[in-house]
């Protein structure tokens, strides 16, 4: 690969654009395609439909073709998980996050708590959830993780997740709480298939006692969310 | 949803171009095909430079040493290889998947 091609792949990364590299493994020969290309430069018609079929589909796989075999490699946009409440569960939570391959925001409008010092490298928005939530724009690749346990900042998160098709939403709490929760969410005329959205108490049920295992069974949920499809 | 997607191959990538900025020969190594349990699915990638230093990962650990070694060569010759490891490759006996599955690895050098 040239490191000219490398740079444009990079750049397409950063700014969180799918792209697929495809790679002419007889002789090295690769060309970069996005989302709507109708063709590249050097790669026969109908690589280009099947890279952007892959693509579209986030896969990498080999491709062999009259001429030659061609590997398609797709690069999409890593997962989100925003995380309402800056609070202790959050900071080893959006750490862990971070490893996983996720890009993690922290919401909270609370100053003391929504600090870059106790989230070294993690993007915080200090808007009020409901604001900031919108502004994310939730997609399907996103999930969305209450932590404060306070109702007028959870309620209007979930409001917004709940109206949005993130593959995972969860709410801090125990069961009272989020029975509690769920009743309010139906005073506000959330249907049932709505609430059922909502993993109470968050988290796989491991025993976990401090902040960092918490953290632990709340992204292996995530996870298992993501890689089963289960949203 | 999309078990074929590896998050981590992108800063693979970055650490392959900030190498080659240094000045440094750098070489990719790429999954194309796995048969059997392999571990690693097609599209993992491993990046290695002049000195054999590398990021990045194309199996469970078991013949990221090979893929070094010929990363030298192709750094070296700027010709690309394919590579095939698996039970019944004849570097089994010194390298090769315990798992008893087959990758084949696209190794080219970034020019």
């Amino acid at each position: 690969m040239k490191a000219g091609t490398l740079d444009r792949l990079l750049a397409d990364r950063r700014a969180k654009r799918s792209v697929a590299l495809v790679t002419r493994l007889e002789d090295g020969f690769a060309a970069l395609l996005h989302p709507g290309d109708r063709a590249a430069e050097g790669v026969p018609r109908e690589v280009v439909v099947e890279a952007l079929r892959a693509l579209a589909k986030g896969q990498s796989l080999p491709f062999e073709q009259d001429e030659g075999t061609y590997f398609i490699r797709s690069f999409i946009p890593d997962p989100r998980m925003v995380i309402v409440g800056a609070v202790h569960i959050a900071q080893s939570l959006a750490e862990m996050a971070r490893l996983a391959g996720f890009h993690v925001v922290v919401v909270d409008p609370r100053q003391a708590f929504a600090r870059s010092d106790r989230f070294v490298g993690i993007e915080i928005s200090t808007d009020w959830p409901g604001q900031a939530l919108e502004e994310l724009e939730l997609d399907r690749r996103t999930a969305v993780v209450t932590l404060t346990h306070d109702p007028k900042l959870d309620d209007p998160a979930l409001d917004a997740a709940l109206a949005s098709p993130a593959f995972y939403i969860g709410s801090l709490g125990s069961k009272k709480t989020h029975r509690a929760r769920l009743e309010r969410l139906a005073s506000r005329g959330f249907a049932e298939a709505d609430r059922e959205r909502i993993r109470g108490p968050v988290g796989l049920s491991i025993g976990s006692v401090t902040p960092a295992e918490i953290a632990v069974s709340i992204l292996a949920e995530v996870i298992g969310a993501l890689r089963s499809g289960s949203s | 949803m999309d078990k074929q997607t590896t998050p981590e191959a992108g800063d693979v990538l970055e650490q392959a171009a900030d190498w080659h900025k240094e000045g440094e020969g750098v070489a990719i190594a790429t999954v194309t095909k796995t048969w059997g349990s392999s571990p690693r699915p097609p599209g993992s990638q491993l990046v290695i430079n002049a000195k054999g230093e590398f990021r990045g990962s194309v199996s469970g650990g078991c013949i990221e040493g090979a893929v070094v070694s010929e990363a030298a060569g192709v750094i070296e010759t700027g010709e690309s290889r394919i590579l095939h490891f698996g039970v019944t490759n004849e570097m089994a006996w010194e390298v090769g998947l315990a798992c008893g599955g087959e990758v084949e690895i696209y190794l080219e050098k970034l020019s």
